[in-house]
């Protein structure tokens, strides 16, 4: 597929029409006139480690000033400053940097939306905020950032800060997170020391200050204004868009949002030039990214690999296979738990990027794999994260609020079987009517995984809901069973009376 | 938690009625004891909470983080700060003082108190067991159930209760994000990762003895790397300055 994909994009640079340079390859072996040959596939991953960002993912070495500064870290970050806001933007652009959280919005755009036209007139202070709030099942890629490189972030901050013209810095991270707050606050308290950040940041003459926020446990917040609501010391509820946090944010104040990971890289490409960072990976997809395995693989961990690797060998060589080999697996959610799962013959195709997975019907979303082998129950696996859902939804719309109940309820009915098949496209039914009719992308992040284990694993739960009616007989809308409705009067339609009828065979008792 | 266990409950309730249904068929919403505040002997109003000077003096640290005509958005550290005062649950007293503190309603703070799960509003044992069991932890190591099932049988208690000593509360998390690290708890502060039924059972014996087992992966690993071996940042990290462009070599 990568293969055939390469050949069309080089086919204009031949100036041939397509067609007939396609057939003159196929008929004539020997070519003689048109002597360009295939471009060589570029096989991505095997990241060296030299190229690796965060050289202490593993906290093997010392996460304080000290070791970040033997590390490369605050090293001539008063030039990054003094080159300026559209400098920093550029780069930043060039490195075709794309969000870490999961959206994947192009980075070098969004903080740019801070400098608009006549920014200056603007009176108001001016925010970014770092997402650390990192709940998503499945990810955990930020917190190892955040114990092993904080100061990498802290710069970030103060990079990422000078390029959209902030103020201030708050980092929000997640409450559970205790060790890896303590770290960051460290980091925050040495750069104050140090006068890194501070009135006059490294000697640039730019102020900057960075304050650390911690949540208490609301899977919401780590939506961008939901999380902005939650700083301002109000529930986590989100707010309607527009108008933007770029126009009004944070106290009122044009902020921006931005995952931990986008925030900490942001130094390391100043240092080494946009156009390192943009060899990684595919087109439109570049860079290094934290993965994080989870699941049914032999060794679980945190790594950071090229963008682009295939999903297949992201697992054979950081994580040693999956338990009882390749054969043994049977899906895989490439993306966080708000991202649909993929079959195995799909883990087989897919590179981790972006466009890759979005052709796979999928999301990269944060990088977090989970890997289901074959002794997987994936309806009570996919019960779970509807129950997860259900848990975090914030109650502020009506659609996921009650969606997320439903969802869970009917998928809690799924697991044991007890449900009527056509009860299979009404659960469908139901996410396309939570999805896009929230305020925020929790309803759709809940709708997905239902609709993924519906789009690849529907013979399974067929399967579920026949072995229960072979056992129990047959059963109506809602769970409850035709052998116990009261057949004196007619059964409702609403509770399946025509689903029953239209069967015809199944004769009430 | 124990509202989605009472939701399930009695959805399972309903359905097995048989067939007939009431003039409702929606399932009753158990989950007001999540939100209202009734006046007990050991959390109404009347008792006194105030930060203790070197609290109060944090609490002042932290008020300074937040503009000034923003003070209430030191409303959850201050919640946090007084709940660790306050034996690790947040009483309406605690509540009443942050709102004063922060010259905030009163209700403002309700409001973020039950909006948000880490604040107690009942009090907990020393050791507070917070085990997740969401989809990674249920399949990673030897899944979350396991881990479950030996808590439950060692301390006999399930989740939402409190041992009879006083010692352990046990309740059933969302993600906690170590899901490399699954199945994992936290206790207190710290994460116990990496868990078997026999390093939980370890762990639990070490707190009931007073003593704070070794916080971290329980498999001998140090953080997230892969068990069997590196197979990244196995060479010495570069220096400063070390393959950046040449201005900031």
């Amino acid at each position: 597929m990568i293969r055939s994909r390469a050949i069309t994009r080089s086919l204009p640079s031949l100036s041939l029409p397509k067609a007939s340079s396609s057939r003159s390859r196929i008929v004539n072996q020997s070519r003689s006139l048109a002597t360009v040959s295939d471009p060589p596939v570029r096989h991505y991953g095997g990241l060296k480690d030299q190229d690796r960002i965060f050289t202490n993912l593993y906290l093997k070495h010392d996460h304080g000033l000290k070791g970040a500064q033997s590390r490369g870290d605050w090293h001539k970050t008063k030039e990054i400053i003094l080159k300026g806001d559209s400098w920093i933007i550029q780069t930043i652009k060039d490195s075709g940097l794309r969000g870490r959280g999961g959206a994947g919005f192009p980075s070098g755009l969004k903080w740019s939306f801070m400098n608009k036209p006549g920014w200056e007139k603007d009176p108001r202070p001016r925010y970014l905020v770092v997402n650390a709030d990192e709940g998503e099942p499945g990810t955990c890629k930020d917190r190892e950032i955040m114990r092993g490189d904080p100061h990498k972030l802290v710069e970030g901050c103060l990079v990422a800060g000078r390029g959209m013209n902030a103020n201030a810095a708050y980092i929000y991270i997640r409450g559970e997170f205790y060790q890896e707050a303590s770290h960051v606050q460290q980091a925050i308290d040495e750069a104050y020391k140090a006068g890194l950040i501070g009135k006059n940041a490294c000697g640039s003459g730019y102020d900057f200050d960075v304050y650390l926020h911690r949540g208490a446990g609301a899977y919401i917040c780590g939506e961008e204004t939901a999380l902005i609501e939650s700083i301002e010391g109000k529930q986590g509820k989100p707010r309607l868009k527009p108008p933007f946090p770029a126009d009004v944010g944070l106290f009122g104040c044009p902020t921006t949002v931005a995952n931990v990971e986008t925030v900490a890289v942001a130094p390391t490409i100043a240092r080494r030039g946009g156009a390192w960072f943009a060899g990684f990976g595919r087109e439109r997809n570049s860079g290094t990214k934290v993965y994080c395995i989870s699941g049914h693989v032999n060794n679980p961990c945190v790594v950071e690999e090229e963008m682009s690797i295939p999903l297949q060998e992201l697992i054979e060589k950081h994580c040693g296979g999956i338990r009882g080999g390749w054969q043994n697996l049977k899906g895989i959610i490439p993306g966080g738990c708000s991202v649909p799962v993929i079959p195995r013959s799909d883990c087989e195709k897919v590179l981790m990027d972006y466009d890759s997975l979005k052709d796979a019907q999928t999301s990269l979303g944060t990088g977090a794999v989970i890997v289901m082998d074959q002794t997987t129950d994936m309806i009570s696996a996919i019960a779970r994260f509807s129950k997860f859902y259900k848990h975090e939804s914030c109650g502020q719309c009506t659609p996921c609020r009650e969606g997320t109940t439903w969802m869970m309820n009917m998928m809690d009915r799924m697991v044991e079987g007890r449900a009527q098949e056509r009860e299979i496209d009404m659960l469908l039914e139901l996410t396309k009517q939570v999805e896009g009719h929230t305020i925020c992308a929790l309803g759709d992040a809940a709708a997905w995984p239902i609709q993924g284990l519906m789009r690849h694993f529907r013979p399974e739960v067929e399967a579920r809901l026949a072995a229960f009616h072979a056992k129990n007989g047959q059963t109506l809308f809602g769970g409850s069973l035709l052998s116990e409705a009261d057949t004196r009067y007619a059964i409702p339609d609403n509770l399946g009376g025509d689903a029953h009828r239209n069967v015809g065979q199944i004769s009430a008792p | 938690m124990s509202f989605a266990r009472s939701a399930i409950a009695s959805t399972r309730a309903v359905v097995s009625r048989s067939g007939r249904r009431g003039i409702t068929s929606s399932s009753a919403r158990r989950s007001e004891s999540l939100f209202v505040h009734r006046d007990t002997d050991y959390n109404n109003p009347s008792i006194k909470f105030e930060f203790t000077p070197e609290n109060l003096k944090l609490a002042h640290d932290i008020i300074a983080r937040y503009p000034p005509q923003y003070k209430k958005g030191a409303c959850m550290p201050l919640l946090d700060l007084g709940q660790r005062q306050n034996k690790g649950w947040t009483s309406i007293s605690v509540m009443n003082e942050v709102a004063r503190l922060l010259e905030m309603p009163k209700m403002r703070v309700y409001e973020v108190a039950t909006f948000y799960t880490m604040y107690n509003r009942e009090p907990v044992a020393p050791n507070f067991l917070q085990l997740c069991t969401t989809t990674p932890c249920q399949l990673g190591g030897c899944g979350s159930t396991k881990i479950l099932d030996t808590i439950q049988s060692h301390l006999g208690i399930h989740p939402g209760q409190t041992t009879k000593d006083g010692k352990f509360t046990l309740i059933e998390v969302e993600c906690l994000g170590a899901c490399s690290n699954a199945p994992m708890m936290q206790i207190g502060d710290e994460f116990y990762e990496d868990l078997t039924p026999e390093t939980t059972i370890k762990i639990l014996d070490t707190l009931a003895k007073g003593e704070k087992p070794k916080p971290g992966p329980q498999s001998g690993r140090q953080t997230s790397e892969n068990s069997a071996g590196l197979t990244s940042l196995t060479t010495k990290p570069y220096g400063p300055g070390e393959f950046c462009s040449p201005e900031f070599q």
